[in-house]
C-alpha cells in the first residue's frame, strides 16, 4: 500500500443559495477525508448529511463551497479540484476519475453496448475494440447477453445499475467514485459486483464509496468516515438578508 | 489540448451609442436597450476559449445575445468592440483585424455555420448538390467529378437521399433542409463549426436524428464546436460547458452538468427550474 493520498478533501463544506426563495441550504459541512490508490474508503451516515454532495463536489458537478480537495494526477501533479479549470476537470473525467450514480442517464436510442463502450471511445479507442471490452463488462455484470444490443431505458432498476456500473469501471479509472452502485441488485448479483469491485482495487483503483449496507461497508471498506447531517437541517437553514 | 479560438470582451451595440450604454443595461437593470441613447446593446464583454474537438454550448433566451456573438464570428456582422483569435494549426488570425477578403476566406475554409432558418445557410435556387458545389468552389476545388463526389458523400453522411442532390431545397422537409446546411458546412472539413438553434421549430425524431448527427461528426472528426440553443435538453446533450447569458452579458459559465444541477446565479436557477 501506498501511504500518500490520490485524493486529500480538506474542510470541504457544500451549501446551496436559493435565489428564488431566498435561502442558503447547508449540506455537507467540513468534511475531512483521504482516499488511497488500492483502497476504498467508505462515505457512511443518515440522509441528508451530504455524502452524495462530496462525491458530486469531488466530480464538480457541484462547486464547493469551501475547502480543498487535493488530488495527486497520474503525472504526479497535485490539483485542487475545487478550483481547477473546467478544461482540467474534463480531461480528468476523461483519463482519470469516475463517478457511478444510482441513476443512468442514457438515450433511450442507443444500445446499452454503445451507453458501456462511451469512455473508451472519449480515450480514442476504435469502436469495434471498445464494443467488445464493454461486452465483456456486461457479461462480468451478469446481464443477459439478449439485452445488450437494446436500449436500458426499458431496462428494470438492478439491470439499470449494472449499465451504470459497467461504464463507469469499463474505463480503469483510477478515481472511482460511486454511489450506492447495489443499491437496488438482488444478493447475488450483488456479490458478483462486489467481487469486480475487489479485483479493481487489488489492481490499484483508489475508490470513494457511499453503501447503505451495514455488512457491505464492513466486508468492503478499509477506511470509513462518518458524515453527521448539518445540525438540524430546519433550523440552520438561513434566510438570505 | 489545443486551443481552437479565444475570444475576449466581444461586444456588440445596434445603434449610435454613448458612454453610459454598458454602465446602464445588462441583468441588473433588465434590459440591453440603452435609456440614455436608444442603442440595443445585443452582446458585451463576451469572453471564453474553445479547444479543438469541444463542444461549448452559449444558453439563453431570445435577446440575450447568445446568435449575435456567433454571427460576429462567422464575420456575419461586425463588432463594436473586442477581440478574436483563430488558431488554425500552427497559424493565428486575429479574426477582427483582417480585411474582408481574408474574413471570406476563413468563413469558406475553416468555419461552418449551420442557422436556425435554412434561408440564411442555403441558396434556395440552386440543387442541394450545388450548394455544396458552391462553397467547394468558393474554397478552390475546380474539378466538376471531384465536387459531385463530395457533394454525394456529404449527403449520403448526413443521411439526405442522394437521389435527391439535384432537387431544389425548397422542396425539402425543414429536416431534410437542415441536414443539407450541415452537409454545405462540413464540405470544407472545417475545425470550427457553429450551430445556431439548429433544431429549434423541428419535429421531436428529426431533431433527434439531427443532434446524433452532431454527436457523430464532432466523435469521428473531432470538430470543435459552438451550440446556440434556449433548449436544456440540447445543451445537457451536446455541450461540455455551457455560457448563459441576459441581456447581452454572460452571468455565468461553467461545466455543464454543474449549470444545470447547481446553478449559481438566480437567473440560471430560474432557467434549470422550468424545464419540463
Amino acid at each position: 500500500m501506498n501511504d500518500t493520498p490520490i485524493l486529500r478533501v480538506e474542510a470541504y463544506s457544500k451549501q446551496f443559495e436559493l435565489h428564488e426563495q431566498g435561502k442558503i441550504i447547508p449540506s455537507s459541512c467540513d468534511v475531512n477525508l483521504s482516499v488511497y490508490s488500492g483502497r476504498l474508503t467508505a462515505l457512511i451516515g443518515p440522509t441528508g448529511a451530504g455524502k452524495s454532495t462530496v462525491l458530486k463536489g469531488i466530480y464538480r458537478t457541484y462547486l464547493p463551497s469551501t475547502g480543498r480537495l487535493i488530488y495527486q494526477t497520474a503525472s504526479g501533479h497535485e490539483i485542487d479540484l475545487a478550483q481547477a479549470d473546467e478544461h482540467q476537470i474534463l480531461e480528468l473525467r476523461r483519463t482519470e476519475i469516475a463517478y457511478v450514480t444510482q441513476f443512468l442517464h442514457a438515450l433511450p436510442r442507443q444500445a446499452t453496448e454503445d451507453v458501456v463502450a462511451q469512455p473508451l471511445l472519449l480515450k480514442g479507442m476504435d469502436k469495434a475494440k471498445a464494443r467488445d471490452i464493454a461486452r465483456n463488462m456486461l457479461a462480468a455484470m451478469n446481464l443477459p447477453e439478449r439485452l445488450w444490443n437494446i436500449s436500458p431505458a426499458t431496462f428494470s432498476g438492478g439491470e439499470k445499475q449494472r449499465v451504470n456500473l459497467a461504464r463507469g469501471l469499463v474505463s480503469r479509472p483510477r478515481l472511482l467514485l460511486l454511489d450506492e452502485p447495489t443499491a437496488s441488485l438482488d444478493p447475488k448479483t450483488t456479490d458478483k459486483v462486489v467481487r469486480l469491485i475487489e479485483n479493481l482495487k487489488d489492481e490499484g483503483v483508489a475508490m470513494l464509496a457511499i453503501f447503505h449496507h451495514p455488512e457491505l461497508v464492513k466486508r468492503m471498506a478499509d477506511d470509513v468516515v462518518e458524515l453527521e447531517p448539518p445540525i438540524a437541517i430546519e433550523n440552520i437553514i438561513e434566510e438570505i438578508a | 489540448m489545443d486551443k481552437v479560438l479565444e475570444v475576449e470582451n466581444l461586444s456588440k451595440v445596434y445603434g449610435p451609442g454613448c458612454a453610459s450604454c454598458f454602465e446602464l443595461t445588462g441583468p441588473d437593470f433588465d434590459t440591453n436597450i440603452c435609456p440614455n441613447c436608444g442603442s440595443v446593446v445585443a452582446a458585451h464583454n463576451v469572453s471564453f476559449e474553445l479547444f479543438k474537438g469541444e463542444i461549448l454550448g452559449i444558453m439563453g433566451e431570445s435577446g440575450s445575445g447568445k446568435s449575435t456573438a456567433v454571427k460576429c464570428l462567422n464575420f456575419d456582422q461586425a463588432p463594436s468592440s473586442g477581440r478574436a483569435i483563430f488558431y488554425d494549426d500552427d497559424k493565428q488570425h486575429d479574426l477582427f483585424n483582417l480585411n474582408s477578403a481574408q474574413q471570406r476566406r476563413l468563413a469558406n475554409h475553416r468555419f461552418g455555420m449551420v442557422y436556425q432558418n435554412p434561408n440564411l445557410g442555403l441558396n434556395f435556387d440552386i440543387s442541394a448538390g450545388g450548394n455544396i458545389a458552391e462553397r467547394l468552389l468558393m474554397s478552390g476545388v475546380k474539378n466538376y467529378t471531384g465536387i459531385r463526389c463530395r457533394a454525394k458523400d456529404l449527403l449520403s453522411r448526413t443521411e439526405v437521399l442522394t437521389e435527391r442532390m439535384d432537387e431544389l431545397p425548397k422542396n425539402f422537409s425543414g429536416g431534410m433542409q437542415q441536414r443539407v446546411q450541415i452537409a454545405k458546412a462540413l464540405a470544407t472539413n472545417p475545425p470550427l463549426l457553429f450551430l445556431d438553434e439548429v433544431t429549434t421549430g423541428l419535429d421531436l425524431s428529426v431533431q433527434a436524428a439531427i443532434l446524433d448527427l452532431i454527436m457523430e461528426i464532432q466523435q469521428d472528426m473531432n470538430t470543435a464546436m459552438i451550440v446556440v440553443t434556449h433548449d436544456l435538453g440540447v445543451i445537457r446533450l451536446l455541450a461540455g460547458r455551457t455560457l448563459v447569458m441576459k441581456y447581452g452579458r454572460v452571468i455565468e459559465s461553467g461545466l455543464t452538468d454543474q449549470i444545470l444541477e447547481d446553478p449559481q446565479h438566480a437567473y440560471t436557477q430560474r432557467l434549470v427550474a422550468s424545464a419540463l
